[in-house]
């Protein structure tokens, strides 16, 4: 459980850090919280070269409101995000989402944005940010760029982000009113990680039909996904059991559904559609 | 009342242990250390052709590689002390030569700088393999298969049948006769701190010390010397904080040894700190048996006969007490029953993985779970309930000594209090309503229960493969403070409490006067050690016979001071007084003066104060001073105040207990969830119920980890899958249920203070509780056995397929 040699390099500003990835950018990785990486790099199943530390960098870490959207600090912990008083009342999908990551020690040293860049396909945050539709804010050396959640996540522990590109920051729309937001999972007894997670955020009328709906399933598949087909099918309805019951059949369409020692490709597509249905449901009964 | 005993005293370890001021192995730093990092086998078998070691010896930081050919003749195979007929010991050596058998087995070894410079280099040796069919599963293992020693011709290690009565008559004559095939998964011990090892060998004085993280200092230093093959009283073994065993640390291992020939071949200390994956590897599993139980009754519930047929997975090679582990199944096949025939028929099959040995309850809760499994299908295949089949077996009180058809005396018990004060905390009537309502409702609610007993103490030396004894030396120091030298070897169990709290009352003096002394081979007598919940039963009571004996020395020289005779010396509360006195006051109806407060540890003013004896009595800590100063002490006798017993038990002891599980069973995925979980446990005298209760939880866990998560899995080439934690699956404080403990107390004739033992009673008694329960929740679909782990999948395939 001793990792390779690797050259460490920790930059003072992200400016600075842009610049030295720019020169590595094959053989660094840029080191967040630290709880995926050192992990594999223990295992030596990841052997970068060079680690570009970027906590040292001020001013990563924050939950900011600008301009209708949350924008939220790559190096922003799961504790602070799951902790924000402001972000339960304004975007409550994220602490709910946070509070289910690992443990204590996880979730004091882990961030959003190593969470993010490191595309586990069981990791939570990806269910909640494609859910919510959020932009993502990428740095590199020849300047920033924003990428949809959707397209973010490429396959597993692949995304969108280019050699020498850094995520700088989050941004969601902040939901309006009447909205319900919920995460509910299946945690690997072992690991932790999701063996299915389903994030939702939905807005209903005043007459209880559901006018949006976001749905974002994680630990299924190779990478997490939008269940389109759930979305489709649940918005314009008054999310009445009938139409929720035939919605959730749709939960994996499309994706190759993975097996493993705990949960066989059957049972995984069952529990898919099982928590579908009650992050739904959970998510229904608060949007008011 | 006793000041100590049987108080809820705070565990004196513990703020050493949570300020992090304790010191485990890796925290032992010599100057000039040198750092070892193992290469160990990637197939489960194979022929090693060539081993090319020539590019890591000439990394940089690299000191020394060895590899098998360099010690095959200078340190001896690793010892297993378990001695059954015809029993094939494979030659296990500490690196292999030219055959692999397990998956993680020590191949070569790199002595480097620094840990990081061993582990790089590692990747530098080429080995060229010839990979061989392993053989995984013990069933088929034992068939035939792919051989693990082409030279034994098959893979069985040894059989031997065991229990008595007549069986074959037995089950023939009963009503009714259940069975049931049932699997003991393979389990990893995962002890917090895992293995590690420190060696410095001191070329001058010839000596070598080896700090190691075991639970048998002394045991181990008797191995090592004959492995390494140097004078055993030049060899320390030094035991420093220890982060867990649970059984894990009862053994002999290769890297121990090596870790001590290498530092004498360099002559610098070496230290391993084994990795979270060796430790997975290859420390030793627990469990693995695949058994066929057999069961009669009569159509009233009595139990006729029990016969188990098992195989037991071994692994590819003996560790210490490997195939003795199976025995202490068949010892315990009587459970908490009349069972008036017993039979095991064990089958011990080498496999190509790791050795099994040791861990929790060893053999014990295997035996448990196919006793309590069998009744629990007794009781569905008659119709009862499970309390009622239970109950109506129970030997009574007054039938203790209790001789079971395994050969066994119970010491003594109350079977049928602990099950009714279970019974009334958990509110089983009531229980059996609800669940009556739930599932008229559609809910799966399920009451599981366990009523077991455990044998404790090991054990007397005629039962053990190397004495079962153990040691005390009690001393009280010059300026008053009481040392007492353990030959047990806590690793958390709280003795160095609970030993104080003996000796605290017993000696009349503050807890904090007492220091226990444990781990250090040069420093105390030889001692077995800590494991077979016998630390307290056997160990504290060779410290309270070791306390008699001083007390008997210091009613002497106290009485040699108050210049009377020693029949006339009354102590208590830690003076000595004169008899003669108080019965002279009693009789006259006054009250005898208090004596003052003597603070403990306080050291009198000046270097060599003249004892205080103004015959009023004199304080226990003015007898080790007068004794040590020795101008005045009655003639002939011998200076000092210390004692030393080497306590030998005549019988077992045998706790036991009910532990009831209540689930509610999710009907849409199968999650399992608690609703309660009620525990009366009954291991005899208490000494300290804050340690009882810890065990006992503790034990809870581990045996909900076996119940419902916990499986050491090999593929079929015998890869190890569950290599991480991230794989295997111990239980999170967030997936333990609320225990709701009490219990009885049945005290032990075996030990002057009653006490049977506790470490492994959550292991034996709560794994068939649970999975009682989960089976009774499903009991609707006619299910009577599910096997560990019970994973909600299997739950929802049950349930899927009925609807």
């Amino acid at each position: 459980m001793i990792p390779a040699q690797f050259d460490y390099l920790a930059p003072k500003t992200i400016d600075e850090a842009v610049g030295l990835f720019a020169q590595h950018p094959d053989e660094a990785k840029i080191l967040a919280g630290g709880h995926s990486l050192i992990p594999a790099m223990k295992l030596r199943l990841a052997m970068p070269q060079v680690l570009i530390d970027i906590s040292r960098i001020k001013d990563l870490a924050y939950i900011r409101e600008e301009g209708g959207q949350i924008r939220i600090g790559a190096m922003t912990t799961h504790y602070q995000l799951e902790s924000s008083d402001r972000l339960r009342e304004i975007c409550p999908l994220l602490p709910e989402c946070a509070a289910q990551i690992g443990d204590v020690q996880v979730r004091n040293k882990g961030t959003i944005g190593g969470s993010l860049a490191h595309s586990d396909p069981a990791g939570d945050w990806p269910a909640a940010i494609i859910a919510l539709d959020a932009e993502m804010v990428a740095v590199s050396a020849s300047g920033e760029r924003t990428i949809n959640a959707g397209d973010f996540f490429v396959d597993m522990l692949t995304t969108a982000l280019g050699p020498g590109e850094i995520l700088r920051e989050i941004r969601i729309t902040t939901p309006s009113e009447r909205f319900g937001q919920s995460y509910l999972k299946v945690p690997q007894p072992a690991s932790g990680f999701a063996v299915v997670g389903v994030a939702v955020t939905l807005t209903r009328d005043s007459n209880g039909v559901c006018k949006s709906a976001g749905v974002g399933i994680t630990g299924v598949a190779s990478k997490v996904y939008r269940a389109t087909a759930v979305e489709q099918a649940i918005s314009g309805s008054g999310l009445d059991e009938q139409t929720l019951a035939a919605a959730v059949a749709h939960a994996t369409d499309g994706v190759s559904v993975n097996g493993d020692l705990y949960a066989s490709e059957a049972y995984r597509r069952h529990l898919a559609q099982v928590y579908t249905r009650r992050a739904i449901e959970a998510a229904a009964s608060r949007a008011k | 009342m006793a000041k100590y005993v049987g108080q809820r005293v705070k565990r004196t370890e513990d703020p050493r242990l949570i300020q992090g001021l304790g010191h485990y192995v890796d925290d032992i730093k010599l100057p000039d250390t040198l750092h070892v990092a193992f290469l160990r086998s990637m197939y489960a078998h194979a022929k090693i052709k060539s081993i090319d070691t020539s590019e890591a010896s000439h990394a940089p930081g690299v000191v020394a590689v060895y590899t098998g050919k360099d010690v095959a003749a200078r340190v001896g195979p690793v010892p297993c002390a378990a001695a059954l007929p015809d029993l094939k010991v494979p030659d296990y050596r500490v690196l292999a030569t030219n055959h692999v058998v397990f998956v993680g087995q020590p191949i070569a070894v790199v002595v480097a700088t620094d840990r990081y410079a061993a582990r790089d280099a590692i990747d530098l040796i080429m080995i060229d393999y010839e990979e061989l069919p392993a053989v995984i599963d013990v069933e088929q293992a034992a068939k035939g298969g792919p051989l693990v020693y082409e030279e034994y011709g098959d893979n069985i290690a040894y059989k031997l049948t065991a229990g008595e009565g007549d069986i074959e008559a037995a089950l023939k004559s009963s009503d009714r006769v259940v069975s049931q095939r049932i699997v003991h998964q393979r389990l990893a011990p995962i002890a917090m701190e895992g293995r590690g090892v420190l060696a410095r060998y001191y070329p001058g004085e010839q000596e070598l010390t080896i700090w190691s993280s075991t639970q048998i200092p002394h045991l181990l230093r008797t191995q090592l010397a004959i492995m390494i093959g140097m004078p055993e009283n030049k060899l320390r073994v030094i035991t420093p904080e220890v982060g867990g065993g649970f059984g894990s640390k009862l053994n002999v291992y290769a890297e121990e040894a090596l870790l001590g020939w290498i530092s004498m071949q360099l002559g610098k200390p070496v230290k391993w700190i084994e990795s979270r994956r060796e430790n997975i590897q290859a420390t030793i599993h627990g469990r693995g048996q695949v058994g066929y139980i057999e069961m009669g009754c009569n159509n009233d519930g009595t139990i006729t006969g029990l016969r188990y047929n098992v195989f037991a997975d071994l692994g590819a090679y003996h560790q210490l007490l490997t195939p003795a582990i199976p025995t202490l199944t068949g010892l315990m096949l009587s459970g908490s029953y009349k069972i008036p025939a017993i039979q095991m028929n064990v089958t011990g099959v080498f496999t190509n993985k790791m050795a099994t040995d040791a861990y929790r309850g060893a053999g014990r809760p295997e035996a448990t779970y196919v006793v309590e499994r069998a009744v629990d299908l007794v009781a569905a295949e008659l119709g009862m309930d499970t309390v009622d089949v239970r109950r109506k077996n129970f030997p009574a009180p007054s039938e203790f000594p209790f001789k079971t058809a395994t050969g066994l005396f119970y010491d003594s018990g109350d079977y049928e209090a602990a099950l009714n004060k279970a019974l009334a905390m958990a509110d089983y009537k009531s229980l059996r309503e609800e669940q009556k309502k739930a599932r008229e409702q559609g809910r799966l609610i399920g009451i599981g229960l366990s009523t077991y007993v455990e044998i404790c103490a090991l054990g007397p030396s005629q039962a053990m493969p190397a004495g079962g004894w153990e040691s005390a030396t009690v001393r009280i120091e010059p300026t008053g403070g009481v040392t007492i030298l353990t030959g047990a070897s806590p690793h958390g169990q709280g003795q160095e409490t609970s030993f104080a709290q003996i000796a605290a009352d017993e000696l009349g003096v503050d807890l904090n006067a007492v220091t226990v002394i444990h781990g250090d081979t040069s420093i105390v007598q030889y001692g077995i050690g800590t494991f077979g919940s016998r630390a307290t039963a056997v160990g504290g009571t060779a410290v309270f016979i070791a306390i008699e004996k001083l007390k008997e020395k210091a009613t002497n020289i106290a009485a040699h001071m108050m210049k009377t005779d020693a029949s006339n010396v009354v102590f208590k509360e830690g003076r000595f007084t004169k008899q003669a006195a108080k019965a002279a006051s009693a009789g006259a109806g006054a009250k005898p003066e208090p004596e003052p407060d003597v603070p403990v540890g306080e050291a009198p003013a000046g270097a060599m104060p003249e004892p205080e004896a103004d015959g009023k009595g004199v304080t226990i800590q003015d007898v080790a001073l007068a004794a040590h100063i020795a101008r005045d002490i009655p003639p002939g006798s011998e200076p000092g105040l210390s004692a030393t017993y080497f306590f030998e038990p005549t019988n077992f002891t045998f706790p036991f207990g009910t532990h009831i599980a209540v689930v509610e069973v999710d009907r849409e995925t199968g999650d399992i969830k608690f609703m309660r979980y009620v525990a009366v446990d009954d291991c005899g005298k208490v000494i300290n119920p804050m340690l009882v209760d810890g065990q006992v939880q503790g034990g809870i866990v581990q045996a909900l980890g076996q119940a419902m998560y916990e499986e050491i899995v090999y593929d079929d080439q015998g890869q190890l899958v569950t290599g991480t934690l991230m794989d295997y699956a111990i239980p999170k404080a967030a997936m333990v249920p609320w225990m709701d403990l009490d219990r009885t107390e049945t005290p032990s004739p075996v030990n002057p203070m009653g006490v049977k033992g506790v470490g492994e009673a959550g292991t034996i008694g709560a794994t068939p509780a649970i999975v009682g329960a989960i089976v009774d929740a499903l009991s609707p679909f006619g299910v009577r056995h599910l096997d560990m782990p019970i994973k909600p999948e299997t739950l929802w395939r049950i349930i899927s397929k009925a609807n």
